[in-house]
């Protein structure tokens, strides 16, 4: 019984984290240009498909997916150049609408043209799990959990550096940000490229444990809930809510599921949405001065 | 139709302050009604049944999420998952004996009051995170809906709709259904016209543009947001039983899921936040403008003209939906409403080129 519970709390941990993968690129749009990005799982979507494409030209995984990275990273650029900066200034309706049709867009388009079949992408990760005592650990979880941490890290060091010093001044006050002299369309830019980046981890770490079809663009769902959690604007957070999600929304449907009559893990993740907005709306590590949207 | 405004003029308050100031448009909006009217009698039941009768009724559902969203500024995201609880509500009420007139009435208020109660815990929120509050609730609703067996039946289970009589008409031919939801389409239409001159309209309309505004001149903006919820979703949820009841005549929740409420927001979006003609130029444009055009090119793609697989050609409404939601936002954000309003005032001083209103 004790086993259960610790398994079940293990791969709710690693789970959550990979779910901060997708979350990461959500906060990085947000911290820096304030959008609410409800595309990102339909970006994980379109990562799995590139990384997919890339390896199906014969190539190996480890050059592959910087080729995919390098795609989506332009992706990105493009979604920002002919999208986003067209939006500056109009309520927020409009910016979370039009992110959702690019939403529906590219879950009918990329499926449409490479095929709605579930691609396999194989990282070379062994598929045996890891058996400490009786707890069971699945090793793409594994790997990706260490990922997410590796990549949230890298974020949190990207923003000590010139350009990340940059971003977050955009993501303070774009008026000043001009009056300084950066571009802050280019660093909103950026910050979608790397969102594109971001995307490619995870549609990777989730395209090799469920397949690449257009389902990856349903993670959409619970990284939202990791990000209200954690805090919109906050890369820390991003861990902390992933973490949360991932092992509320794992121990308790692996307890009430045979109970409730199955997936309660959506009604898990509803209810920490509503719980967070009703309590702390700018989540565990947010600002609160996120009334500005 | 042409010279609109040459003769027209308004020399008392009640005439300027008239829903139609101009005569042309009031017999416009006659015509087009009986026009809608004798639909059954020149439309096919093909066509009637799976194009008009959906589009009448999709366009009372934003009708109603356009009070919200137009008028009082209130996102939501979750407006299928209110109109789930009308048609489930109205059908277990029928089932239970209640007058299918009264069993309107009863689910549209049911609705109302899960939809305030939802919209009051979201309401210390604005913007994004109301946005994350109503699909939370979307979510929470269609579990519950989906593995409560008393509600929907069962998981995978259709709730069929038992045969009803509305004001001693039995509601079950073809043009007896369209004549329903077309009557309260027009009833919400009215409504909606009308609630905009009202001080409940016009304090909507001051929490739109800034709430602590209108709290200054006198306006509670949670009492009024929480109406606005509440009439909100009372419409909804009566339009989901006419839904229920007109249309689809067999219910499963995956009619009222997630996407369902994107659709609806579209609509609204497509055709202008806020507006009236948008509403029905949204709701018809959504629903069908995808379905001719994937006709168009599986007809192009059948006689070999374009090379598209079946695979792409399923997948084309969806291609086709979300393009026309972000060529609508990047072109036309006021939507078709803008676009018709555009005409009409090129029309109204026609060969001239400014229009007075």
């Amino acid at each position: 019984m004790m086993a259960y519970f610790i398994e079940l709390l293990i791969s709710g941990a690693l789970t959550g984290l990979m779910y901060s993968l997708v979350a990461l690129g959500f906060v990085l749009i947000y911290k820096s240009a304030g959008v609410p990005n409800l595309a990102q799982g339909a970006l994980v979507m379109t990562a799995g498909y590139a990384v997919w494409l890339v390896m199906a030209w014969g190539l190996n995984v480890w050059i592959a997916i910087p080729i995919a990275a390098a795609i989506m990273f332009g992706f990105g650029l493009v979604v920002e150049r002919l999208l986003l900066r067209r939006m500056v200034g109009q309520p927020v309706i409009m910016v979370v609408m039009l992110t959702l049709g690019l939403e529906i867009l590219l879950r009918g388009l990329v499926p449409g043209i490479l095929g709605s079949t579930p691609k396999p992408v194989d990282l070379g990760i062994d598929f045996a799990p890891i058996i400490i005592g009786d707890v069971f650990i699945n090793r793409t979880s594994l790997y990706g959990g260490i990922v997410a941490l590796l990549l949230v890290g890298a974020s949190l060091l990207f923003f000590r550096t010139r350009l990340g010093t940059k971003l977050r001044a955009v993501s303070d006050d774009h008026v000043s940000s001009w009056a300084v002299g950066i571009s802050v369309e280019r660093a909103i830019g950026i910050s979608w490229g790397l969102a594109g980046i971001a995307a490619v981890v995870a549609g990777a770490l989730w395209g090799s444990s469920q397949g690449v079809d257009w389902t990856l663009s349903t993670l959409l769902f619970p990284a939202v809930a990791v990000v209200i959690l954690g805090g919109v604007d906050s890369v820390p957070g991003v861990v902390v809510g992933g973490i949360l999600v991932g092992v509320l929304g794992t121990v308790i449907p692996g307890y009430l599921d045979s109970i409730a009559g199955g997936s309660t893990r959506d009604v898990v993740t509803s209810l920490i949405i509503l719980l967070t907005i009703m309590v702390r709306p700018f989540g565990i590590f947010g600002r609160e001065d996120i009334e500005r949207i | 139709m042409f010279y609109r405004l040459s003769g027209t003029y308004h020399t008392s308050y009640e005439a300027d302050r008239k829903l139609w100031k101009i005569p042309t448009d009031r017999w416009l909006v006659i015509a087009l009604l009986i026009l809608a009217l004798l639909a059954p009698l020149y439309v096919s039941p093909l066509y009637l049944g799976s194009y008009v009768l959906p589009w009448v009724i999709w366009s009372a559902a934003a009708l109603s999420l356009t009070l919200l969203m137009g008028l009082a500024g209130q996102l939501h995201f979750g407006f299928a998952a209110v109109m789930a609880i009308g048609a489930y509500a109205s059908i277990h009420l029928v089932r239970a004996g209640v007058p299918f007139e009264l069993a309107l009435l009863l689910s549209g208020l049911i609705s109302a009051v899960i939809g305030a109660v939802f919209g009051g815990a979201a309401l210390r929120v604005k913007g994004l995170y109301l946005v994350m509050a109503t699909l939370a609730m979307q979510y929470l609703i269609d579990w519950v809906v989906v593995n409560v067996p008393a509600i929907s039946g069962g998981a995978h289970a259709t709730l069929r709709t038992p045969a009803v009589s509305f004001l001693f008409f039995p509601v079950e031919s073809l043009a007896a259904r369209y004549w329903l939801a077309l009557g309260w389409a027009v009833l919400l239409t009215v409504f909606f016209m009308n609630v905009k001159r009202t001080s409940f309209g016009r304090a909507l309309v001051a929490i739109r543009d800034k709430d602590f505004a209108a709290a200054v001149i006198g306006v509670d903006p949670f009492k009024t947001k929480l109406m606005a919820f509440f009439t909100s979703s009372f419409m909804g949820g009566v339009t989901g039983a006419i839904l229920a009841f007109c249309f689809y005549r067999a219910v499963t929740p995956e009619q009222f899921g997630f996407n369902v409420s994107i659709q609806l927001v579209a609509m609204v979006l497509v055709g202008g936040l806020g507006s009236v003609i948008g509403s029905w130029l949204g709701a018809g444009f959504v629903l069908l403008a995808p379905i001719f055009l994937t006709n168009l090119v599986s007809g192009l793609a059948a006689a070999g003209w374009v090379p598209v697989s079946q695979n792409f050609l399923s997948h084309l409404p969806l291609m086709i939906y979300g393009a026309m939601i972000i060529g609508f936002l990047l072109l036309e954000p006021l939507g078709l409403a803008k676009i018709y309003d555009n005409i009409r005032k090129y029309f109204l001083v026609w060969p001239f080129r400014h229009a007075r209103s």
